[in-house]
């Protein structure tokens, strides 16, 4: 029998609408490889064998009623843990929220299943998607499938983890500096973020408002821009979602990249800039460049300044989101608390991980009076001086081509210090930043085999372009390969 | 390396109403005092007359029609708290005999 879950989304979505497979014959098979492989990658926190069967079976009875399926028919999907489902435990891998159960489903999660998705479970992730690794979970760090002593990048471990071992054909995630693009490189499939605005966070727990999105890692661009097709939209849910028309992506996707001027930001190609990555940056400006674009060399000149003004408005951002933890109205709650000040302080202290307690602490700092003029305004100024510059280059090129993150996945545990994990962020969080869509897309590999990505940055709205160029990429290196099963390295 | 006070780092646990133990304390000293060391740089770029940008996409932000519509039962909503009583969160005691 072929193996259905190396097959793509937008595959198996046509194989079910025309009855060649059966949605639930396609829901055991990835049930079967998380059962297979998630034993030592880890990327599953929450698997729903009964929610997927029925889901699945609800599909094949509405077409054998001979309904018309929609474009995500049967497809398993996984959805990031900080992302809520109805009646499936929803944790943002944090204690605080140890066995909570959502009364509703995120708007993006009601969407795909809407769509004929299937939903597998709840993926791992960095604590309250607050970190670069994964490692950062109250309950298990998530192995990188390409070599299971590496990181998979993070914060949206599990969803690039299960992406590129195909324990799910589709996940969502989470970016708020990085989140869903740096893992995505790490474990060598496409991540999107979508431009801000263009997917409701109605259900997105929230780590920082004025960044965060949620978008899908895929095993290509096709089912990249599928996914978003159908999470995109106005949600009156959602004040800041862009009441703008559906984005017809996957329509786009073999225009091509001919006419296009595509830049390449010499600050995102500094000297001492990993030589593997430099390398993948120059495959696809060359491959671009054959398929009739034209490179550009363009300047975003605050670039530096990005990872600084990030690390006060997101902390601070998170200060005031996680406030709402309080032990009372859901989640965990500290035993035998003195007084109401006790109940809040000893639940968060003991509810909170170490990077989430950073965090809140350097939001409360920068927020407090008589240090908010010299940090938080003066980065939300810095802040409008990043955009300006993606403004100005924009009026030059069509989209811009730069690395993911500075180094491949590397070694567990190699990053001692906070400072050195938010330095990985480096090229991804200028793009949440100024509010703009990010793609990365696999670019070959290292000679020890790890994955390399590439990231196209675009204008507000235009995820066609990065979709379309993302596409040419895909096409010249050939479609990213599965993670090989059992992985290197195991015994 | 800068290092916070320890009685700054307990002043900003207070405001964020966390409790820390006293290791914790002296881990995040040094840990707050680098984090703010670096994005000090951020005095260095001018922004004069530069508007804060407070939201990335500019838009004038919608507001509802004031009409009821559905919402959660008490009991779902109260669902996922520790401790409830007739049909409310339970706290403790606020004020004292």
């Amino acid at each position: 029998m072929d193996d259905v879950t190396a097959l793509t989304a937008t595959t198996l979505a046509a194989d079910v609408r025309a009855g060649r497979r059966s949605a639930r014959a396609i829901t055991d098979a990835f049930l079967d490889r998380i059962a297979a492989t998630d034993g030592a990658i880890g990327a599953y926190l929450a698997v729903d064998v009964d929610g997927a069967r029925a889901a699945a079976d609800a599909v094949d009875a509405a077409r054998a009623r001979g309904e018309a399926l929609g474009p995500l028919a049967g497809v398993p999907v996984g959805v990031k843990d900080v992302i809520v489902t109805r009646d499936l435990v929803t944790t943002a891998a944090s204690k605080i929220l140890a066995g909570w159960r959502p009364p509703y489903d995120a708007t993006a999660v009601a969407r795909l299943r809407a769509a004929g998705a299937v939903v597998l479970g709840k993926l791992g992730c960095d604590e309250f998607a607050m970190g670069s690794t994964g490692e950062q979970s109250a309950w298990r760090a998530t192995a990188n499938p390409w070599d299971l002593a590496r990181v998979p990048g993070g914060s949206s471990s599990g969803s690039a983890a299960a992406m590129a071992v195909r324990s799910a054909a589709l996940t969502l995630g989470t970016d708020t500096g990085g989140s869903i693009r740096q893992p995505a490189a790490f474990c060598g499939v496409v991540g999107l973020k979508p431009t801000y605005g263009r997917v409701s966070r109605w259900g997105a727990i929230a780590y920082a408002s004025s960044l965060d999105q949620i978008g899908p890692l895929a095993a290509t661009v096709a089912d990249a821009a599928l996914a978003l097709e159908v999470i995109a939209g106005l949600d009156p849910r959602d004040a800041t979602s862009i009441d703008a028309p559906a984005p017809a992506l996957t329509a786009a996707l073999d225009r091509g990249v001919r006419g296009l001027r595509i830049g390449l930001p010499r600050e995102y190609l500094p000297d001492d800039l990993d030589p593997d990555v430099a390398a993948a940056v120059a495959r696809a400006r060359a491959i671009l460049a054959d398929a009739g674009a034209t490179i550009v060399d363009v300047s975003l000149p605050h670039t530096r300044y990005a990872l600084p003004a990030y690390y006060v408005i997101a902390p601070a951002e998170a200060a005031s989101n996680l406030a709402r933890y309080d032990g009372i109205r859901f989640g965990a709650r500290a035993k035998d608390p003195a007084d109401l000040d006790a109940l809040y302080a000893r639940t968060r202290g003991e509810g909170f991980g170490a990077e989430v307690i950073r965090r809140i602490m350097i939001g409360t700092y920068v927020l407090r009076a008589g240090s908010y003029d010299a940090y938080y305004r003066q980065a939300q100024q810095v802040r409008a001086l990043v955009r300006r510059d993606f403004d100005r280059a924009f009026a030059e090129v069509d989209c811009v081509l730069a690395p993911v993150a500075p180094t491949p996945a590397w070694p567990t545990g190699a990053t001692p210090t906070p400072l050195d994990m938010y330095r990985a962020d480096v090229f991804t969080l200028a793009c949440n930043l100024a509010g703009l869509p990010g793609l990365a897309v696999p670019c070959g590999a290292t000679a020890a085999g790890l994955p390399l990505g590439v990231q196209l940055m675009g204008r507000p709205l235009d995820e066609a372009t990065l979709c379309a160029a993302g596409q040419v990429i895909e096409r010249a290196t050939g479609p990213a390969p599965r993670a090989p099963w059992p992985p290197r390295g195991a015994a | 390396m800068k290092l916070l006070s320890r009685a700054e780092v307990d002043e900003l646990a207070h405001l964020a109403r966390l409790a820390i133990d006293d290791g914790t304390r002296e881990r995040l000293r040094g840990e707050l005092g680098a984090i703010l060391e670096h994005v000090a740089m951020l005095g260095e770029v001018d922004t004069a007359g530069v508007e804060p940008m407070t939201h990335a996409v500019a838009m004038t932000l919608r507001l509802r029609d004031d009409v009821p519509g559905p919402t959660l039962p008490v009991e779902v909503a109260t669902g996922g708290a520790a401790v409830v009583a007739d049909g409310g969160f339970v706290v403790p005691a606020v004020i004292r005999e």
